[in-house]
């Protein structure tokens, strides 16, 4: 089957099955941020925005992304590297595979929530889990990155 | 403290961005477009024995490119423990075997064009079991008439106390002293068991690998490993493969914790692109991380600690059973680690006793996982210190500062205790642990709180303390190496073999480089991890990569920069003593001088051009070990048992912090893994041995919204033997959580929690129970 949605700016259409998942689409495109931690959308890792909103790509069918509009980290360079800039100061960077899902999820907490502050942030991170940083560093970051806009 | 310009500073790290914005970089990123897919079958008993499998219908099914199962191997037993060699685990394991020895493990291959069509195939395959009955309690595996390893081809490399017969992957006995007169001599004994979980790693990329053949007809093997060098010659031994048609990089990897020290998917992907050509690709699923890698060795730890009135702690007996699983990966030297990373913390005592078995049962098998055994020791002890210093009436900080190890000490047990051998005998040259309990003291609530104050009429705040060590290396055995090469345009590429997973040593290895050849961090570019192209390191384990191969970066640094002052003496005509170098400029001691960017243009295109590269290694004489003292701060809800941590303050001496703030990302992450140990990561298995907490929907690992606060320090601290001072930090701030907590909820409701985790539902029974007794 055929669906077309825009895709990081661009329009796309693409031909899969009706069963496929988004994150291998996206990674078949050569989208390689978009990476699977588990397949339960219980991780975080495989994070991507669907008009603006958070999705775990692992658990999400392509067939359903007809006119709607996907960002992956490629999408926002700018973004992604000014928050990598706010993780580099805290030292939140360890092993770095849940970071393009946190930066999406970071972009739409910007644009959907520019004043959240400290407990809001750890409420809309819940589901991107890390196994290295304790989160502390991390939090400290997503603050900085939004204060950055203000 | 001497000053650094470069070393001892807060450098981000040197890949964060990249990754950040989604780059290249972990092992399936590399990839073939075409690499046929690899699933695995996967055993759904405990324990079985493979009566016949068969493929016919599952080899008609377009696509499907070849199937592999154990009649495809020659046996030839060997461990996927991914440590040095000869290596301390026995070889129990075969590529594929006809038995099946847990749920999760191995049963057969299929390699298909994509993912439907070898899960299709995966479904077309009938395999006929016998099914056996599985051993599932670990304390009654010893001696038990079913036998985890009957086959007879299986072996230790050296004496282990390996003996499958009585189900026994491991055996260990040591004793300084007369433990039995010595505890019957003391005014004070206190005994108590306690019980660990087996962990998971949970790393959040999940084992990958992908192989093919490169146009140099060599297997060329990107996997998410910690240990490059070993994949490729246990690879070449378990395959019978020449060493030297195998490469293995290692890409960015998402993660280990000790997970990723084994091989898990190297074996079936390389026997896959050999046997067929192809390149071929293996990703390993949430549930398979879970079920078919490997735990932390979930142990029980009996202690009986005796001491005088005055305090003075006089022996500790230590029997320890642990638990291995279906393999023994790692059996012996997490075991031993448990006695020697814990019992030297009290080093003052008269006798000491360790001792104790590794069984082998039908569970998912344990390995190596971050504490390395020191955590579940130092559970067990340093709970038992407190219970202790109960009965003898003294503070329980009092208690361990008096007999606490302290700097120029030593412990016998460093002698004659090492991983799977004999020990090295060494003094404490660093050791601030006096400091770091004073400072943790003022640093966290404890002298307003402890032992515990009433919030309300239900809720109640305690505080609860553990003290712990490590090591920094295996002495004599891990060896790291590194190559420095000069530019033209004076840049340096720094080449290790040193396995950056995360944890920061690309960058940390960067900076040890830079200070020595007085640059910056951005002049010097990093590539690790090649068995091509870097140099041999034994990889990321055992805390080694800051002292071992930070030794090796500084050493190959600092000839390399006395082969350029040769060189600028030869171009200023002047003796290489009068040469002085601040990084950028070689001056003689008439003024005359050459920068480093025209003495590197001159070597590679214009005078008497060469290549400048310097090469060196590093073995550790001694393991010095990094100290901390670990506070939890908790708010007890008595109606439910639920508590709150509220904060978690580490002060740590670890010599020089190479880079201060990685360093407090590799405490603070492991002490919230830790405090994931202590309470959330419960595991649970069905009665037929099915591991139920498979996934992240039931297996519970820390959130952003239960870690609330950390408060990291580090003790002005330095050991000589250390690049610039530092020890290693990769593990230590695991190790105290669990103690801390369970000592903290024993203040706040006087339950003595001593079966992890600790969780509320124990917590309450406890309060209950005291309640009943009254």
């Amino acid at each position: 089957m055929n669906v077309t949605f825009t895709l990081n700016g661009r329009l796309r259409n693409v031909n899969i099955e009706p069963g496929d998942y988004l994150v291998d689409t996206l990674r078949q495109l050569g989208l390689r941020s978009v990476r699977r931690g588990c397949d339960s959308s219980s991780c975080g890792v495989c994070t991507i925005l669907v008009d603006n909103k958070p999705v775990p790509s692992c658990t999400t069918l392509t067939a359903r992304m007809d006119n709607k509009t996907v960002t992956t980290v490629e999408g926002i360079p700018k973004e992604a590297s000014l928050l990598a800039d706010e993780f580099g100061k805290q030292g939140a960077d360890q092993c770095g595979f849940c970071n393009p899902g946190i930066a999406l999820s970071a972009y739409a907490l910007k644009l959907n929530h520019p004043n959240a502050d400290e407990t809001m942030i750890r409420h809309f991170m819940v589901g991107h889990l890390c196994r290295c940083t304790g989160y502390v560093s991390q939090t400290t970051a997503l603050k900085a990155y939004l204060e950055g806009k203000r | 403290m001497k000053n650094h310009h470069v070393v001892n500073h807060q450098t981000p790290s040197v890949d964060g961005k990249g990754i950040m914005m989604g780059r290249d970089a972990y092992s399936d990123d590399f990839a073939h477009s075409d690499a046929l897919i690899i699933k695995i079958m996967r055993s759904p008993h405990a324990f079985a024995k493979i009566v016949s499998i068969d493929t016919r219908r599952a080899e008609e099914i377009p696509g499907v490119e070849l199937i592999l199962t154990h009649k495809d191997f020659k046996r030839n037993a060997y461990t996927r423990a991914g440590q040095g060699y000869p290596e301390p685990s026995p070889h129990d394991k075969f590529v594929l075997d006809e038995y099946v020895r847990h749920v999760g493990d191995e049963v057969c291959a299929v390699a298909a064009v994509d993912v439907k069509t070898a899960e299709k195939a995966l479904h077309a395959i009938n395999v006929e079991y016998e099914v056996l009955t599985p051993v599932l309690d670990f304390e009654t595996a010893k001696d038990n008439d079913q036998r985890v390893h009957p086959e007879a081809d299986i072996y230790e490399m050296f004496p282990i106390g390996f003996d499958p017969k009585r189900n026994l992957a491991a055996a260990y006995h040591m004793e300084i002293g007369d433990v039995e007169q010595t505890l019957r001599d003391s005014d004070v004994v206190v005994k108590e068991s306690f019980y660990t979980t087996p962990q998971a790693h949970a790393m959040m990329e999940p084992h990958t690998v992908n192989a093919r053949i490169d146009y140099n007809d060599r297997l060329l093997i990107y996997s998410s490993t910690q240990t490059p060098f070993h994949v490729r010659r246990i690879l070449s031994q378990a395959l019978e493969v020449p060493l030297r048609k195998i490469r293995v990089i290692k890409p960015r990897v998402g993660g280990g914790f000790g997970g990723k020290q084994a091989l898990h998917g190297e074996m079936l992907c390389a026997a896959v692109t050999l046997r067929t050509g192809k390149p071929s690709k293996v990703i390993f699923t949430r549930q398979e991380v879970f079920e078919s890698t490997y735990s932390r060795h979930p142990m029980r730890i009996d202690l009986r600690i005796g001491a005088m009135k005055d305090g003075r702690i006089t022996a500790i007996d230590c029997y320890g059973l642990s638990n291995t699983g279906a393999y023994g990966e790692h059996a012996l030297t997490v075991f031993m680690v448990t006695g020697s990373k814990v019992l030297p913390l009290y080093n003052k005592v008269e006798a000491v006793r360790f001792h104790g078995d590794v069984v082998y049962t039908n569970h998912t098998p344990a390995g190596a996982f971050r504490g390395y055994g020191a955590i579940q020791g130092n559970f067990a002890l340093e709970s038992i210190i407190d219970m202790l210093a109960e009965k003898l009436d003294i503070d329980p900080i009092e208690l361990r500062m008096k007999n606490m190890i302290k700097e120029g000490e030593t412990s016998k047990i460093f002698e004659v205790m090492g991983e799977g051998t004999e020990g090295t005998a060494m003094d404490m040259e660093s050791c601030k642990l006096d400091y770091c309990l004073n400072r943790g003291l003022a640093l966290s609530k404890w002298n307003k709180t402890y032992p515990r104050q009433m919030i309300s009429d239900d809720k109640v705040r305690s505080v609860g303390m553990a003290i712990a060590m490590q090591g920094s290396g295996i002495p004599f055995i891990d060896m790291g190496a590194a190559t420095i090469k000069l530019n033209d345009d004076g840049f340096y590429n720094l080449t290790v073999g040193a396995t950056e997973i995360g944890q920061g040593s690309d960058t940390i290895l960067v900076q040890i480089a830079a200070e020595a050849l007085m640059t910056e961090v951005s002049n010097v570019a990093v590539y690790s991890s090649d068995t091509d192209l870097t140099p041999f390191d034994t990889g990321a384990y055992a805390s080694s990569t800051t002292y071992v191969s930070g030794n090796a970066v500084l050493k190959a640094a600092t000839k390399l920069r006395e082969m350029m002052i040769e060189e600028a003496a030869r171009v200023l005509q002047c003796d290489s003593d009068a040469i002085t170098f601040d990084g950028i400029t070689f001056t003689d001691d008439k003024t005359d001088s050459i920068s480093l960017k025209d003495l590197s243009n001159k070597l590679y295109y214009n005078d008497e051009q060469k290549q400048l590269t310097a090469t060196d290694s590093y073995v550790g004489h001694k393991s010095p070990p990094p100290f901390m003292a670990g506070f939890i701060d908790v708010e007890v809800d008595l109606c439910t048992g639920e508590f709150d941590i509220l904060n978690y303050t580490s002060v740590v001496d670890c010599g020089t912090t190479i880079n201060p703030m990685l360093a407090r990302g590799q405490i603070e992450g492991g002490v919230v893994q830790g405090i994931g140990m202590a309470t959330y990561e419960e595991t649970h298995h069905n009665k037929k041995g099915r591991l139920i907490t498979n996934s992240f929907l039931n297996y519970k690992i820390p959130t952003t919204k239960e870690i609330l606060k950390l408060t990291t320090e580090f003790a002005e601290s330095y050991e000589e033997s250390g690049p610039y001072g530092a020890k290693s930090v990769g593990e230590i701030g695991i190790d105290t959580p669990p103690a801390a907590l369970a000592n903290a909820i024993y203040n706040a409701t006087g339950v003595r929690i001593t079966k992890l985790p600790i969780t509320p539902e124990k917590i309450l029974q406890g309060i209950k129970e005291k309640e009943n007794k009254r």
